[in-house]
């Protein structure tokens, strides 16, 4: 009995709070997330686009993973804008400007802070969801990464306000992106190229919804 | 895949440097910025507006074909149809100024519109007077509020080459702006594809494409259109195409017009000419005189096959700019 309060305890410690280090587990795990399910997002993107999504995110957090290496005593929010900086610098199209400006707010939002806790994080996640409504102007039904993104950070708040820690936050988040991405599928896509092919864009998910529900899965994978 | 190519990753570059290697009097590459800009000897002399545009490759020679005195002074020329990045376009503006201020040729894709938005606010922070111009023409595209708007597709062409003009002329960049949506407000543009197109990366084309049909309201990235239908003939296709754009924008009888065929990259020269004559003897039967014509690969989509028609009506300021002299890889007349 003990030995399990002293368990639980432990994983809430280490759950409770965000470091850099963390945040760059999270990217590397981004980073093998996208390699892996490059090929399947490359499909979802052709049924309405060009066929790169998978490819393009890829490029760029490869190109994050060689450049943008975390240094001893770093903020999260240096860390945070330098891998915001490299997708923009080096992915191109919508989502280098949405994956990039998505970094970076998360990357205002953190403040001075050097550890950052579930309610914090809970603002850093709204942040980013305004960066991604001011950079590409979705909204929720548009066929966007904003299905996803939308949802989880919502689930996330009422999971924090309900007195969950970080990690039934995050859990909360990814079970609601994940509905968020499949229910692009029935969809009429409004934003970006696929927005040309108006009832052509059924029966699929968003290439992009996708990749965001990946994205804030691979999250809940590493920051507990 | 049946390209001739070295590396799917080295494609954009591998292509640019042969682009400057083939006119070193006009154009020169530079690698540590992905710019293609223009060589020294085509460089601007004076206070005169600079020219800069971009998007994805795969639209050869838009952009980079139209790097030259009369035109553009860079192009950034992103992934194969992916934007641009900030970083180029940024590097692109202060280069191209030379204290009279830039205009931005943007066409309206999504990609293209955030990085060109993302650049404006970075050169917010530098002495440089930015302006932008959004090329949206494809009346393909209904303009309701439900999509991403119209695309812009081959009046991108006529607005690089009016305004190019207007800023070689030594116009101040309000009086370029102005010129260059004019050339918007009156031009429309409206695309037809035989096939679909393969980008490297993927090595295989984008969809399937039955020969019987052909794919209605495309764009210049590869893909698909508003709609399939039948396969048609080349009057019918011309038919289709002036009528989809004086639907959108009419255009009263006896006012001179500027009609651009251009091929999506796998249609010869002499379909592209049996188009031509089509959209010719239509405009013809509605009294609208075709008094300037461009026919060829001016902005494409890789290996498709189609065709994109332009029209823009013209008046005597817009004619004169476009008959001023331009020499660059693509267009070049009057030097």
């Amino acid at each position: 009995m003990a030995k399990d309060s002293t368990k639980i305890e432990s994983r809430a410690a280490r759950g409770g709070t965000i470091t850099v280090l963390s945040l760059a587990r999270w990217v590397g795990d981004c980073a093998e997330t996208i390699a892996r399910n490059r090929d399947l997002l490359n499909e979802l993107d052709a049924s309405s686009g060009d066929a790169d999504h998978g490819s393009n995110l890829d490029r760029g957090m490869r190109a994050v993973e060689k450049a943008v290496k975390v240094e001893s005593g770093e903020l999260p929010r240096e860390y945070l804008r330098r891998v915001g900086t490299t997708i923009v610098d080096e992915v191109g199209g919508s989502s280098g400007a949405l994956y990039g400006t998505f970094f970076l707010r998360l990357a205002l939002a953190a403040d001075a802070a050097t550890q950052i806790d579930a309610e914090h994080f809970g603002r850093m996640l709204a942040a980013a969801a305004t960066g991604i409504v001011d950079r590409g102007g979705a909204s929720v039904g548009d066929k966007t990464m904003f299905d996803t993104l939308s949802p989880a950070v919502a689930a996330y708040g009422v999971s924090i306000s309900a007195g969950g820690t970080l990690d039934d936050g995050l859990v909360a988040a990814a079970i609601a992106g994940h509905h968020g991405a499949e229910s692009t599928r029935d969809m009429i896509a409004k934003k970006g190229r696929a927005s040309y092919l108006g009832e052509r864009t059924r029966g699929h998910p968003d290439a992009g919804s996708v990749s965001m529900a990946l994205i804030i899965d691979a999250a809940a994978r590493t920051f507990v | 895949m049946r390209k001739i190519i070295n590396s799917v990753d080295e494609v954009v570059p591998d292509y640019l440097n042969g682009l400057a290697r083939a006119h070193p009097d006009i154009v020169a590459y530079d690698p540590s910025t992905r710019l293609l800009h223009r060589a020294e000897p085509a460089k601007k002399n004076g206070s005169l507006v600079g020219l800069v545009a971009g998007g994805g490759s795969g639209c050869e020679p838009l952009h980079a074909g139209y790097v030259g005195r009369g035109m553009l002074d860079a192009a950034c020329q992103g992934e194969v149809f992916t934007s641009p990045v900030p970083r180029q376009i940024v590097r692109a503006t202060l280069d191209a100024d030379t204290g009279a201020g830039v205009l931005h040729i943007v066409k309206n894709f999504s990609g293209e519109v955030m990085n060109f938005g993302m650049a404006a606010e970075l050169l917010a922070f530098d002495d440089v007077t930015v302006a932008s111009v959004l090329v949206n023409d494809d009346c393909s595209i209904a303009d309701d509020g439900q999509n991403a708007g119209r695309r812009g597709l081959g009046t991108t062409v006529f607005v690089e080459k009016i305004a190019g003009a207007a800023a070689e002329r030594g116009w101040p960049l309000p009086e370029v702006t102005r010129v260059a949506e004019k050339v918007v407000t009156r031009s429309r543009s409206f695309a037809v594809a035989l096939s679909s197109c393969t980008p490297p990366m993927r090595g295989r084309p984008i969809f399937d494409m039955p020969e019987d049909s052909m794919e209605v309201g495309v764009g210049i990235s590869g893909e698909p259109g508003r709609e399939r239908v039948p396969r048609a003939d080349s009057v019918a296709i011309a038919s289709l195409m002036v009528s989809s754009i004086l639907h959108d924008r009419p255009i009263s009888a006896g006012s001179g017009v500027l009609v651009l065929v251009s091929g999506m990259g796998a249609t010869p020269s002499s379909e592209l000419h049996i188009l031509f004559n089509d959209v010719f003897q239509n405009l013809a039967e509605r009294g609208i005189p075709v008094s300037r014509s461009l026919v060829g690969n001016f902005l494409t989509s890789l290996d498709q096959a189609g065709a994109a028609l332009t029209i823009l009506e013209l008046d005597s300021e817009l004619t004169e700019l476009w008959d001023d002299p331009v020499h660059t890889a693509s267009l070049r007349w009057g030097c």
